[in-house]
């Protein structure tokens, strides 16, 4: 009886904390969308307002690219990474799994050295090469925290993949490629889509990269932050929230009871 | 054939990691350089990092101490609960792992606009540093709870315990002598794993800061916004020289943990 009490007592401090500042506050903000002047009809509102329904899309769109990009990259490197031991390899892997602990901000800031009027790119090459605020920038940023949050799922699955699937494949004269379609790729695939959760779910809701590169490009978060500071549209950035929230919850949920992966959805 | 299944791959992998290190390296380049625009002819020169320190050392050191406030919260809410978790395993447990998780899945912004909303009529706590506190306990103490449950769930705790219970330890003594000591791999990477995620937090604090309570990640966004491109590199590099080793040593504490694990 005295162990039950200790257990619940253990668990008191997290729950207070946890409806305090996550239960409560999420409830406030669902209940926020609907106290607009549209009331619950705000939901339909998205779809009939051009701007809203193309932020929603465009968000999709790079959120895609970059979610397809990250992949093929990612599971490039990753396999070729898992399956072949060389000197500095442990550098690569370190270097690939840097940006990790970088928020969206610094991210951003990569991406303007890289792409901005003062950047690498304009200096080397002739004409003015100048994407780093354009959705190519954009693009390039969410790629860039994405790259390690893929590679770092696809790494763990390939690692557990038996060698012997492949060896015999190979001793029953399986081209190279048809190894890698037929053996690998349903071998990952689990982790594969978890993988695309997780750099899909972190694209749509990367403010910090959005706010130092998109200031003039309509993506979902930078949308809701200005409806928020400037138009002070409480309900529309409450109901762009939950939109969100429920779309990047749900992703990740899948890409969980996939592949068991907790990668933060920072950026 | 061969070669070439090789060759690509292994071209992905270097291009891969130049795009993500040239900027690194041109950030550094550039904090350190008298003039990024004319080049490293220029010269060398710590002028920028000692700006840096002049605008933003209040920054710096508030961060730091917010990741070591964070810490402390999250050790006191995230190990007694991982515990309780731990010992009672069933549905009820798992639902609430999953909704304290749930900072992980939601965006920042989206998190910040609710607690927004809900405390930002009360001032005192509004402008304090304690709320942006609030916004870093609630995206790092899933990581924290994750971290503990998952070594306790590996160790057989309920055999430990009642070893202990039959020599006459009480629940409170058990847990100092026997769930600590035993949860302590899981402990030290999910602390590591706070102070990093919480130095580098940015899309709750800028929503929940005050102009005057700005924290490293705050200032960088208001260098890049508003210095020259120098200031904003040296800036970064002093970012980069905190983050980097707590990364690392991040890494190793949860591989650490995951060995002992098995």
């Amino acid at each position: 009886m005295i162990q039950r009490h200790f257990l619940t007592l253990c668990l008191l401090p997290l729950a207070i904390f946890t409806l305090a500042f996550l239960a409560i506050p999420l409830g406030r903000l669902v209940l926020a969308a609907g106290e607009g002047d549209a009331g619950w009809a705000i939901y339909l509102q998205i779809l009939q307002t051009p701007r809203y329904l193309s932020t929603l899309g465009q968000t999709v769109v790079v959120s895609l690219a970059v979610t397809v990009a990250a992949l093929a990259i990612s599971t490039t490197a990753g396999l070729f990474l898992v399956r072949n031991r060389f000197v500095g390899r442990n550098t690569l892997l370190s270097i690939l799994t840097l940006p990790l602990a970088f928020p969206g901000v610094v991210v951003g800031f990569m991406i303007i050295l890289l792409g901005g009027r003062q950047g690498l790119v304009n200096q080397i090459l002739p004409g003015h090469w100048t994407f780093a605020y354009s959705i190519t920038g954009l693009f390039l940023g969410y790629l860039y925290f994405s790259i390690p949050r893929v590679l770092l799922t696809v790494m763990a699955a390939a690692e557990k993949i038996d060698p012997a699937l492949e060896e015999s494949a190979r001793t029953l004269g399986a081209p190279p490629l048809r190894i890698v379609i037929d053996v690998l790729l349903p071998a990952l695939a689990p982790a594969l889509i978890a993988a695309g959760a997780i750099a899909f779910a972190t694209a749509m809701g990367a403010f910090g990269t959005a706010f130092t590169l998109a200031t003039d490009i309509d993506v979902l978060p930078m949308v809701i932050y200005t409806e928020f500071t400037l138009s002070a549209n409480i309900a529309m950035a409450s109901t762009l929230s939950v939109v969100l929230g429920l779309v990047t919850w749900a992703l990740l949920l899948i890409a969980r009871s996939l592949s068991g992966t907790n990668v933060a959805a920072g950026g | 054939m061969k070669s070439f299944t090789k060759i690509i791959p292994l071209l992905v992998t270097l291009l891969t990691c130049a795009f993500l290190l040239i900027p690194i390296i041109q950030s550094v380049l550039a904090g350190l350089t008298v003039n990024y625009f004319r080049g490293l002819s220029s010269g060398l020169t710590l002028k920028w990092i000692g700006e840096v320190w002049m605008l933003y050392s209040g920054s710096i050191f508030l961060s730091v101490g917010l990741a070591l406030a964070c810490l402390i919260v999250t050790l006191v809410l995230g190990v007694p609960a991982a515990y309780a978790l731990a010992r009672n395993p069933g549905r009820a447990s798992r639902v609430l792992e999953e909704f304290i998780s749930l900072p992980l899945a939601i965006p920042g912004l989206a998190l910040a606009l609710a607690l927004l909303q809900l405390y930002g009529g009360w001032t005192e706590f509004r402008t304090s540093w304690l709320f942006i506190l609030v916004g870093h306990v609630l995206y790092t103490l899933p990581f924290m709870v994750r971290s503990v449950l998952s070594v306790l769930a590996a160790i057989d705790l309920k055999t430990l315990e009642e070893g202990a219970a039959s020599l006459g330890a009480g629940p409170a003594r058990r847990f100092i002598d026997i769930v600590v000591p035993n949860a302590m791999p899981g402990i030290l990477a999910g602390a590591l794993t706070v102070v990093t995620l919480s130095i580098g937090e940015f899309n709750l604090t800028w929503m929940l800061h005050v102009p005057y309570l700005k924290t490293l990640p705050v200032g960088l966004a208001d260098s890049y916004a508003s210095m020259r491109l120098e200031v904003a590199s040296a800036y970064t590099l002093v970012f980069f020289v905190m983050i980097v080793p707590l990364l690392m040593a991040m890494q190793w504490a949860s591989a650490r943990a995951q060995r002992i694990m098995q």
